[in-house]
């Protein structure tokens, strides 16, 4: 059966056993003097006891079996084969395994000509076969044997609801702790292959080098383009193009919030918050488009009719853009910590004499600063991390300068060119991605965890 | 008057000056806040709103038999790899018999889209009566006529600049004044899936795709977020050590850039498991866990304002923790549930940066038909036309990008009623 015919039938079981186990519990309870049932728990709970019986060791079965059987299958087919074709690198394994596994899916078998291949697609198609057939034996027998076990524990004195609840519980904390194994995966998936990208490139060469080309030699043979990893341009690229943002953003952002929080009147308040919200809404990619085919000639014609030499990829267009798609961020960032400040301060103010603006600069401000710097960090993490923008509308050469009319390059941008690209997974060349995307994660979460903790500190300040 | 009042009314004038200019400023900033968004709207939609015609150019076609190397008994498989393109040509040569040079004769077959063979071949196929007759049909031009059709090409300028030369001009003045060119409703754009042919490309692969893709995050994403906000509002310890970390985890995940998650699926999912890439399976994967924090923060603001009186009354009346829970404050807290499950699924469904990482930028030019099908998403499609030269590509990108973003403002207007709708006060 395919997975999905699995699915149903064990989906038709567990109907079935909740049926079961509740008419079961009602047969085993007494009814008693009062006209009641002396069962501990309500009857859907023994139905749920054996829908659980039933359920979770099939479950679990199906699962490892579906991620683990694909790889074994084609191991064992593999090991099959004759011995010269086993002492083969790893690339040709690789292409042959495929080879096989296409011709066996497409049913082509008999179309084979060479009689080791084919054998060995035979032998992969009935491998398969096999493996099909156990795994629906093993889940759906595994299904029944926890039905009827369940079934044997619908007793009255069973304490079937505690017994659910606690399933319950333990399912919601496997749930939270996907957070948790999120980041885990995190961080081992980019320190792997990172690890890997420094034994063949130096720690320190990608820290302090100047120099990014990245452009490996595929063979042996070819000459030339060795590739040199010195990040330091990317780096410098990225903190321009946020700089920029950040420059756009932070103003606007802050005054925003400020006429919103302290003078607008609550109609147009209730018309702009959510209009400003709009711009963070629109995904990414939509900015993307506007920066490269309106902005970016936009500013090149500009700076052309003043005498400026502007890139078609400026550092500008981009930044400019994603100044405004960060904007809503550091507004309403602001706004909740501007509306936060106790209304007691402000009243102080006004009792001595401070005009509206006084009032603001001289005491609100002030006392929201921690609030305030914390969604800054927030929102240059956010550019810093953003991507679409960026592969969009900036460069793919690395320059190292500071100047916003020339085109620069950033770690996203990198990241996605050295991965979406056609080359084997272990060369220099992708695993450099998983070093540049772990930097970019310890920046991003050092930026996160002094924002968060700021904003956290402060909001405990006036609660 | 004393002096200090002396004092203060001197500067009143300033300080009141100043308190307006501030106040200026204040509106400014959110006017040009505005401004933007204003200007980046009309720019999608006044470049976009022209993919939603498309041109069609009217040809008598002979379906001659002997060109096309069939009889009247020629099997299925004969009339399906017949060579209809010659047709065409020869249905467009007659039309413009006095045009000799072989370049111009290359341009006048390049007036009609390629799809117009197969178009003929499943007539025929459908009909296999209609050969050798003549008729009038229908087929898409190409994209050039169409940019022209549409204003996109300016007459005036210099031969050597213009896409389409003075003598394509002619002949597609000639069809006009002979109402053999005509602006239709696009329906190709939203029945066919991408092509490298900008008239035959569509978005309906990329919907499909996206429908798919949410399929996944939803299905994955909102129990498993509403399960963990319970747990941490409801259940979890106080002052635990474990439940602070994933506290902090949670927050810190919903910061963390999301080309990240696409490494993360790329090493674990694609390498480690082996889920096939460029599938709905392995985009729905990544963006689950994308979403997973937003989820789980809505929930727990949700589940937070639902009052503990309410708890206490069920549990006074004996129902156990599990029973107050899940029969009285989760259906409190739903609509504010949804509302965040909404605005997580909306972010997921812009998303291109982490489905780059996972193949699903490749080109795909089937509509996918399930979970495992190689597709691509709409953000993803708008990146990969965006990227393409031609003109035509420029138009059906920004109406991809209009698609999108009305997708994405209904999903938030949905969010913002049901808000509103149920927004209570306790």
């Amino acid at each position: 059966m395919s997975l999905n015919t699995i699915l149903i039938t064990l989906l038709a079981l567990l109907v079935f056993s909740y049926v079961i186990g509740r008419g079961r519990s009602l047969a085993v309870g007494k009814r008693q003097s009062n006209g009641r049932r002396n069962l501990h728990s309500l009857p859907s709970y023994y139905g749920y006891l054996v829908v659980i019986w039933t359920a979770i060791p099939a479950l679990i079965i199906l699962a490892l079996w579906t991620s683990f059987d694909g790889k074994l299958i084609s191991d064992m087919t593999f090991s099959s084969l004759p011995a010269e074709m086993q002492a083969q690198g790893a690339d040709t394994k690789g292409l042959f395994l495929n080879e096989i596994v296409n011709l066996a899916k497409e049913g082509q078998i008999d179309q084979i000509e060479d009689p080791v291949k084919r054998a060995a697609a035979e032998r992969y198609a009935s491998l398969q076969n096999i493996s099909k057939l156990a795994k629906t034996v093993v889940v759906l027998g595994v299904a029944i044997l926890g039905l009827i076990l369940g079934l044997r524990l619908v007793k009255p004195e069973t304490r079937a609801r505690n017994k659910v609840e606690t399933v319950i519980r333990w399912s919601m904390i496997l749930c939270a702790s996907i957070a948790i194994l999120t980041t885990v995966g995190i961080v081992f998936s980019v320190i792997f292959e990172s690890i890997i990208f420094f034994k063949t490139v130096p720690v320190w060469d990608f820290l302090f080098g100047t120099k990014w080309s990245p452009q490996t030699a595929i063979r042996a043979d070819q000459a030339g383009s060795s590739g040199s990893f010195g990040a330091v341009p990317l780096f410098v690229g990225t903190l321009l193009i946020s700089l920029i943002a950040l420059i756009i953003a932070v103003p606007l952002g802050l005054m925003s919030a400020i006429y919103l929080a302290e003078y607008a009147s609550p109609k147009f308040r209730s018309f702009a918050k959510p209009t400003l919200e709009i711009l963070a809404g629109i995904p990414t990619v939509v900015y993307g488009f506007f920066a490269a085919l309106t902005v970016a000639p936009f500013i090149r014609n500009l700076g052309e009719s003043i005498g400026l030499t502007v890139a078609s990829e400026s550092a500008l267009a981009a930044g400019l853009v994603m100044g405004i798609m960060i904007i809503p961020f550091v507004s309403s960032l602001s706004d909740d910590v501007i509306t936060a400040v106790p209304q007691s301060l402000r009243d102080g103010a006004f009792g001595m004499g401070a005009t509206k603006s006084e009032t603001i600069k001289q005491v609100i401000i002030p006392a929201a600063l921690p609030g305030i710097i914390g969604g800054v960090l927030l929102a240059a993490s956010r550019a810093i991390g953003e991507t679409m923008i960026v592969v969009m509308a900036a460069g793919l050469s690395a320059n190292l300068t500071f100047n916003p009319m020339e085109a620069v390059t950033t770690v996203t941008v990198q990241i996605v060119t050295l991965l979406t690209g056609d080359q084997e997974f272990d060369s220099p060349k992708t695993l450099a991605a998983f070093a540049l995307g772990l930097g970019l994660f310890l920046i991003t979460l050092m930026l996160n965890v002094v924002a968060l903790h700021v904003i956290r500190k402060y909001r405990e300040q006036y609660d | 008057m004393n002096k200090s009042t002396q004092i203060v009314e001197a500067g009143l004038k300033k300080r009141y000056a100043r308190e307006k200019r501030f106040r200026m400023f204040g509106l400014i900033s959110i006017l040009i806040s505005l401004a933007f968004l204003v200007v980046l709207l009309t720019d999608i939609i006044s470049k976009g709103y022209p993919a939603f015609q498309q041109t069609y150019i009217k040809v008598d076609v002979t379906i001659d038999s002997k060109t096309l190397g069939l009889t009247a008994d020629s099997t299925e498989d004969e009339l399906y790899t017949a060579s209809y393109s010659r047709i065409i040509r020869d249905s467009l040569r007659a039309k413009f018999p006095e045009v000799t040079d072989r370049k111009q004769r290359r341009a006048l077959t390049n007036l009609v889209s390629k799809s117009a063979a197969y178009d003929i071949r499943d007539k025929v196929i459908a009909n296999p009566s209609i050969l050798d007759t003549t008729a009038s049909y229908w087929f898409l031009a190409k994209d050039d006529v169409d940019v022209f059709m549409k204003g996109n090409i300016d007459r005036d300028l210099p031969e050597d600049d213009r896409r389409v030369k003075d003598y394509q001009l002619g002949w597609i003045d000639q069809l006009v004044a002979e109402n053999r060119l005509e602006k239709r409703f696009n329906t190709v754009l939203f029945t066919e899936a991408d092509s490298r042919e900008p008239e035959q490309a569509g978005i309906r692969g990329a919907l499909m795709g996206s429908l798919f893709t949410m399929l996944i995050t939803m299905f994955l994403a909102v129990p498993i977020g509403v399960a963990s906000a319970t747990y941490l509002e409801e259940f979890a310890p106080q002052n635990n050590k474990w439940v602070d970390m994933i506290e902090i985890n949670i927050n810190n995940l919903a910061a963390v850039p999301s080309i990240v998650f696409g490494l993360l699926g790329l090493a674990v999912y694609i390498n480690f498991f082996g889920v096939p890439r460029s599938t709905p399976l392995i985009g729905g994967l990544v963006l689950a866990l994308m979403t997973l924090p937003t989820i789980i923060i809505a929930s727990r603001a949700a589940i937070k304002a639902v009052p503990p009186s309410m708890r206490e009354a069920a549990l006074g009346l004996g129902a156990s923790k599990v029973q107050t829970v899940f029969q009285h404050v989760l259906p409190t807290a739903m609509p504010g549930i949804l509302t965040g499950t909404i605005i997580g699924m909306a972010q997921a469904l812009g998303e291109t940066a982490p489905l780059l990482m996972i193949g699903m930028i490749a080109f795909v030019s089937d509509v996918p038909q399930g979970i495992l099908d190689p597709s691509t998403v709409m953000p993803v499609q708008i990146y990969l036309w965006s990227d393409s030269p031609e003109r035509a590509f420029t138009e059906r990108t920004s109406a991809a990008i209009m698609v999108l973003l009305a997708f994405l403002i209904t999903m938030n207007l949905i969010a913002i009623m049901l808000r509103k709708r149920f927004e209570q006060r306790w």
